[in-house]
């Protein structure tokens, strides 16, 4: 597994250019940062997927495409949702999720479809399954042992 | 005093140590395909560059197992495994290549530099091949069987000591 950290195996793959705001106090840094990461971020020069950056023309459809774009993971940025990245593959995804929905798909096989190729971790939507339903069960737990010691103590006191 | 008085701070201990532990362990940028043992979905795409073959679903269900390399002339490690493919296609291997966003004339001047390790070299210029496989970045190496199912997936790039395993899971596909 540590032969697969190895950083110089993370070069060239997908990379996020993050969109930059316009902040002066930032851009000297960020000219800086952007200048370090050119040679490592190679990206293609291909033009952005039909479907990138046009939205659908029915607006129902477009809603349904955007909520859905906000709730999946950029799998190369893996910090921002495929609807806030401007890397190529984020674009290549929207392109999909855009072309599925016109034709009809509903938003969650859209989703199915993502996570069974990718995991859970592609999905930003909070899902109880038999590996998360701890998040749900501790705290709902946490919270009866309150109540309970709670109950108790009061009772104790009225006593 | 009682010694249980001391019990939520020794847990809020251990829930600092826990969480600074995890924070020092390396993050796995690497995400696995959910694809394998699923058959290869439907495609037909078009020769990524001038004189080579296209790549279709149809090609890997001769019986033969092949390796499914994505990869891009713009991928840096994609360059340092180029050595690993000739090894693997002069152990007899056939190799198609799925070439991500990328243009004729970079892929002919790659392969004229690098080598051309490829009996099929496609063009997938919306990744739509890519994510249907399950694959997140370049380059990943596939392992499909004869029958046109993915048997197994390589992240990144091939190293010397990736090809026992590749020839293995090959061989394991036959």
């Amino acid at each position: 597994m540590s032969e697969r950290r190895h950083p110089s195996k993370s070069w060239g793959r997908y990379r996020c250019r993050a969109r930059l705001k316009a902040i002066p106090a930032f851009a000297g840094m960020t000219a800086i940062f952007l200048s370090l990461a050119l040679p490592l971020a190679a990206q293609d020069s291909m033009p952005p997927a039909p479907f990138a950056y046009r939205q659908l023309d029915d607006p129902a459809q477009e809603a349904a495409a955007q909520d859905l774009m906000e709730t999946l993971r950029c799998l190369k940025c893996q910090s921002q949702s495929i609807a806030d990245s401007d890397a190529p593959m984020a674009g290549d995804m929207r392109h999909q999720v855009r072309i599925r929905i016109a034709a009809g798909e509903d938003p969650e096989a859209v989703r199915a479809w993502l996570v069974q190729r990718y995991g859970d971790y592609v999905s930003y939507r909070p899902e109880v399954s038999a590996v998360t339903w701890p998040l749900f069960a501790i705290p709902a737990l946490l919270v009866l042992i309150a109540a309970v010691v709670l109950a108790g103590r009061l009772r104790r006191r009225q006593s | 005093m009682s010694w249980r008085v001391w019990l939520p701070l020794f847990l809020f201990a251990g829930f600092l140590g826990l969480a600074a532990y995890q924070l020092t362990q390396p993050k796995d940028d690497f995400v696995e395909s959910g694809m394998i043992g699923e058959a290869l979905p439907y495609f037909d795409l078009p020769p990524a560059t001038e004189g080579a073959s296209g790549a279709a679903t149809t090609d890997f269900k001769d019986g033969t197992p092949r390796l499914l390399n994505i990869w891009a002339s713009w991928c840096l490690p994609c360059i340092a495994e180029a050595p690993q493919l000739e090894r693997l296609k002069e152990a007899g291997v056939p190799i198609v290549g799925i070439a991500i966003r990328d243009r004729p004339e970079d892929v002919a001047r790659f392969l004229a530099q690098h080598g051309n390790p490829y009996t099929r070299i496609a063009r997938d210029d919306l990744s739509e091949v890519q994510l249907a496989i399950g694959s997140s970045g370049v380059p990943e190496t596939f392992v499909i069987d004869g029958r046109g199912i993915i048997r197994y997936q390589h992240l990144g790039d091939i190293r010397e000591s990736d090809v026992p395993t590749l020839l293995a899971e090959l061989e394991k596909a036959r």
